[in-house]
């Protein structure tokens, strides 16, 4: 949810502060303006500031109409759902609209399931840039969306039908997009990873000149150095990522930017910082530094071995840290030919950082993982690391939920091993940013960035992905790096930043017959397909052998038929309706209703079933004509079956097909 | 109709009854109806009425005669034993199957062309004999299924869809029922279910012969503006006689009514029937008020629904013929046939 959706909250005031009508347009005010912000709980909290200003403005206005009389209180009731607001059905499609970049993923599912996997690939690469890098690694935030996991089952493998459009595609090169005739601008982009290359494909497509400067000889970022290739094989990286670059974006590798003074000196019209979070975070307890020959950085042990320098590890090894670097490390140093690999974390298990599937998948490969252990030190002997030494620990919450985590008491826990690998958490480095050049430092030595803009203190300077603040996913990246190009094209025309363009929107029928529909409204009742796995045996012998080995078509076809199309509305024209309730009699989730209005929260608990997840919207129609009663439905479990259209009489519902598009900088 | 099967996925916090059952688990197939026909709601009040009394499907006949209405019984109640008999023999299956067996619950649905027309007079003697059953009307004053005339229940006044004037006055089935000697009479709207469900239990529930008389608006021939069964017309003229509440045995009576404002009637298996009362002149239990209670709402052009009759002590068919209490099919042919000599007796008694 962003300030766009609060918006549409802010017009429903207006209704029940029932101000007249003539009256509104005079009192205009812009919510997303005055809070400039997109981030959820700043905007809560200013919300209702706002609200109260609203409302002693309203109240002076009418004060001078009515002799300053006091507007007794109105008694409350839900207004009519403004469908018209994207992002109500935008809302309705939780997979897309918990992604950060808003992929349209039942419209690419529904083109995988017609085998047509160059559109669904396409449909990714304009919102994420990287879809066979994603459907590899993604974090996945669109899954726990999944509707299916609030009808009790599990969540459609968005991800992995992601990966399937990049496996059955075919050559698209001639799908991109012409790029514009230059526009004379130039653009530095400041880190080869996700939100650079996102920033420069958004721009190159606009004519921009763009210049990229990467520390290493090949672009990629994280993707590169810290993913291991048997979760995803370079040449899908190398694909993807001269996909972009040969958009004619000038590279510059093996070139560490040292000082932004300098690069500022240049002639650049607008600079973007897209270095990550590229410093490992360190342990500083008893023997560290005798021990340093064995003791390694996670993530530039993992760049180590990206680029070949690393070929080999001891036979015991611990992993510290419960976060995706850490399960990539263990199952890295397997392949390496370690033969007894732990992972040990602080926390208890079911807090651990990392994706619930990578825990899965590094203990399928037979590691072990000992929550609760806190790293007490290094047991040296002979000048040699021979183990570590844990405390107990269990974890404790006071009243505020805030944990801490409390010894049990128990002896301490020794592991023996050869080296240790350290993955507890990374942290931004801006050494290099001197600090008199125009942007402001806050918190934990991190560049204040808008929230909106992406637009640092120093108004050339744009920040996005994992340095703008602090480690997020590939994703994130992706999206902060549109966001971060709207801003940067704005900048370079001289408009206003915070004038955000709009999502493109079409909702078109989906009705071909009396009772078909153009997408398929039949439930599948398939359980959630497995993703096939190389045999274990090769696979823990060869670092790029890659472990997951997708859907084949035919199960690719099965699970997009799981798809609920949530993105297929079920739109409710209240003029057509006669009330007879053959929609209520047919729904099969009991999502439909017609009941008296009142306040949102009676009219939730007045439902056949209680609308009690109050995450999902309700839809409101407005009064209906023969009982003056309203339509509610609950958008919670709708299957979109359609069923209620087909029943419906009068045509009063309808299923359409709602595409949402992201804005981008290009259009 | 339409093509996909209803999906079984339901909401998570369905209710369950006594049973252990939700209310998916009484629905039948997907109404081959047309769209937006008052029947399927019915079919769904009749679902909701056996899900809340927690009836178990296979101790329920449904049976029915020939018409839109008597195909209605294919979309509820999926696990039930079923009859579709001949156009307007229902009653005579159901007296047949209820004589056999009177342990299950006959539930017979009928139409206005099966019941008002063809089968009147297998109507007529069901209702004076007394048989325990539910006997369903789903009313829409049309014959849908030969594309729309009118039939025996459409109002004098109440044109054609295609604007033919109707000829003959209608038969009003309650009225009848009530003259006829059914004990339990009501009036329901298929677009109204607060009011429907409670009458339906209390049907169900009813010993004797239960009648009911649903408006059922048909949206292919007879929702026309010239309609008088049409859905808006029955909103806009529906008089409603008493709010009923179903109260089954054991349960608490949670409704709280000024004193004097409500009827309550306890019913033969000990379930209680509050009817809070809209009209002054409102007296369920009394033959006379009900029938005047119908002709003026009639003479006023309202449609007078709810509870209408009821007579909770009434003796059923099988009281009236003292007939055995062990059912007939599950008895053996020595008792069911005595044998020559006892015949020879009987006969030698009515000499």
């Amino acid at each position: 949810m962003d300030t766009r959706y609060l918006f549409k909250r802010y017009n429903t005031w207006w209704v029940k502060l029932a101000v007249p009508k003539g009256l509104r347009d005079e009192l205009g005010y812009d919510l997303r303006k005055s809070l400039q912000t997109h981030d959820l709980k700043i905007a809560q909290e200013l919300r209702w500031e706002v609200v109260d200003q609203l409302r002693n403005k309203i109240n002076r206005a009418k004060g001078l109409e009515e002799n300053q009389q006091i507007i007794p209180k109105v008694k409350e009731f839900v207004p009519p759902t403004d469908t018209s607001n994207p992002q109500y059905y935008h809302k309705v499609v939780d997979c897309q609209h918990a992604c950060p970049a808003h992929t349209p993923v039942p419209e690419y599912i529904r083109q995988i399931a017609q085998g047509n996997y160059n559109e669904a690939y396409m449909l990714n690469w304009e919102s994420n840039v990287f879809p066979g890098i994603l459907g590899r690694t993604c974090d996945r935030p669109c899954e726990p969306a999944c509707r299916r996991t609030r009808t009790h089952e599990k969540a459609v493998a968005i991800c992995r039908l992601k990966r399937v459009t990049y496996d059955y595609k075919d050559d698209i090169a001639n799908l991109i997009p012409n790029i514009e005739a230059s526009n004379g601008k130039k653009v530095a982009l400041i880190g080869g990873g996700p939100a650079s290359l996102t920033v420069a494909r958004d721009l190159a497509m606009m004519g921009y000149e763009c210049t990229l400067f990467e520390r290493d000889g090949k672009a990629g970022g994280l993707m590169r150095t810290n993913i291991p290739s048997f979760r995803l094989p370079e040449e899908v990286l190398d694909e993807e990522v001269n996909q972009v670059l040969n958009l004619g974006i000038k590279t510059i590798f093996n070139s560490e930017i040292t000082s932004m003074k300098e690069l500022l000196e240049e002639d650049f019209d607008a600079i973007f910082v897209g270095t990550g979070a590229p410093k490992g975070r360190d342990i500083r307890i008893e023997g560290r530094e005798e021990a340093k020959n064995n003791i390694h950085i996670g993530i530039d042990w993992l760049t180590s071995i990206a680029f070949e320098h690393t070929k080999s590890i001891g036979k015991k090894v611990i992993v510290l840290g419960g976060g995706n670097t850490a399960m990539d490390c263990c199952r890295t140093s397997i392949r390496l030919g370690a033969e007894e690999v732990k992972v040990t974390v602080r926390s208890p298990f079911d807090q651990m950082k990392a994706s619930e599937w990578e825990i899965e998948d590094a203990m399928g490969e037979g590691i072990p993982i000992h929550d609760n252990h806190v790293p007490k030190k290094f047991i040296i002997r002979d000048q040699k690391l021979v183990g570590m030494e844990f405390e107990k620990v269990e974890a404790v919450f006071d009243e505020n939920g805030k944990r801490s985590l409390v010894p049990t008491g128990e002896d301490p826990v020794i592991f023996e091993c050869d080296d240790v690998l350290v993955a507890i958490g990374q942290d931004n480095a801006f050494e290099w940013i001197e600090r008199d050049c125009g942007i402001e430092f806050g918190e934990w030595d991190m560049p204040i960035v808008d929230k909106v803009t992406f637009q640092s203190t120093n108004p050339k300077i744009f920040f996005g992905g994992d340095a703008a603040w602090g480690p997020e996913n590939i994703i994130w990246a992706a999206a902060h790096g549109h966001q971060a190009a709207i801003s940067i094209d704005k900048f370079c025309k001289n408009e206003d930043l915070y004038e955000r363009p709009e999502p493109s929107t079409t909702l078109v029928s989906q009705k071909m017959g009396v009772h078909e529909w153009s997408y398929d409204n039949d439930i599948s009742q398939a359980r959630r397909f497995l993703v096939p796995h190389a045999d274990q045996k090769e696979s823990l012998k060869d670092l790029k052998m890659e472990v997951e080995l997708g859907f084949d078509e035919q199960m690719a076809l099965e699970e997009a038929q799981r798809c609920l199309n949530c993105d297929v509305q079920t739109v409710f024209a209240e003029d057509l309706c006669i009330e007879c309730d053959a929609c209520v009699d047919i729904c099969p989730t009991d999502c439909i209703n017609f009941v008296v209005n009142d306040s949102e929260e009676n009219l939730r608990n007045s439902l056949r079933i209680p609308a009690i997840n109050v995450n999902q919207e309700i839809l409101v129609s407005k009064k209906l004509e023969q009982t003056s009663r309203v339509m509610v439905k609950d958008e919670d479990v709708c299957l979109h079956c359609g069923l209620c259209a087909e029943r419906c009489p009068t045509g009063a519902w309808d299923m359409q097909n709602f595409l949402y598009q992201e804005a981008k900088v290009y259009s | 109709m339409t093509y996909i099967v209803k999906p079984k996925n339901h909401h998570p916090l369905l209710e369950k009854n006594e049973l252990g059952l939700t209310r998916r688990d009484y629905e039948g197939a997907v109404s081959t109806l047309c769209a937006g026909c008052g029947h399927d709601s019915i079919s769904s009040a009749i679902v909701e009425a056996c899900f809340q009394l927690s009836i178990e499907s296979y101790k329920v006949a449904k049976l029915s005669g020939i018409g839109c209405s008597s195909k209605a019984p294919a979309y509820f109640l999926n696990q039930s034993h079923g009859f579709n008999s001949v156009h307007g023999r229902m009653p005579s299956v159901a007296t047949g199957a209820a004589m056999a067996n009177h342990e299950l619950l006959y539930l017979g649905v009928s139409g206005d062309g099966d019941s008002a027309s063809i089968g009147i007079g297998q109507f007529i003697h069901c209702a004076r004999r007394q048989l325990n059953m539910t006997y369903i009307v789903e009313n829409n004053g049309t014959y849908g299924l030969t594309k729309g005339q009118f039939s025996a229940t459409n109002d004098l006044e109440s044109k054609s869809k295609y604007g033919d004037d109707n000829l003959f006055p209608s038969i009003d089935l309650p009225s009848m029922a009530i003259q006829l000697g059914a004990s339990f009479v009501a009036r329901g709207f298929s677009g109204d279910k607060e009011q429907l469900v409670p009458l339906l239990k209390a049907a169900i529930a009813h010993k004797g012969f239960s009648f009911l008389d649903i408006i059922s608006p048909c949206v292919t021939f007879n929702n026309h503006n010239t309609s008088t069964k049409s859905y808006d017309y029955i909103r806009e003229h529906n008089d409603s006689l008493s709010k009923p509440d179903f109260v089954p045995l054991g349960k608490e009576i949670t409704a709280d009514y000024e004193e004097g404002s409500s009827i309550e009637v306890p019913l033969h298996d000990g379930s209680l029937l509050s009817l809070e009362k809209l009209s002054e002149d409102y007296n369920p239990k009394d033959k006379i008020t009900a029938i005047k209670n119908i002709q003026e709402s009639q003479r006023d052009n309202k449609v007078l629904t709810g509870l209408l009759y009821i007579d909770p002590d009434a003796k059923d068919l099988k009281e009236i013929l003292n007939v055995s209490d062990t059912p007939l099919n599950t008895m053996n042919k020595q008792d069911l046939c005595p044998g020559s000599e006892k015949l020879s007796g009987i006969n030698q008694s009515l000499k």
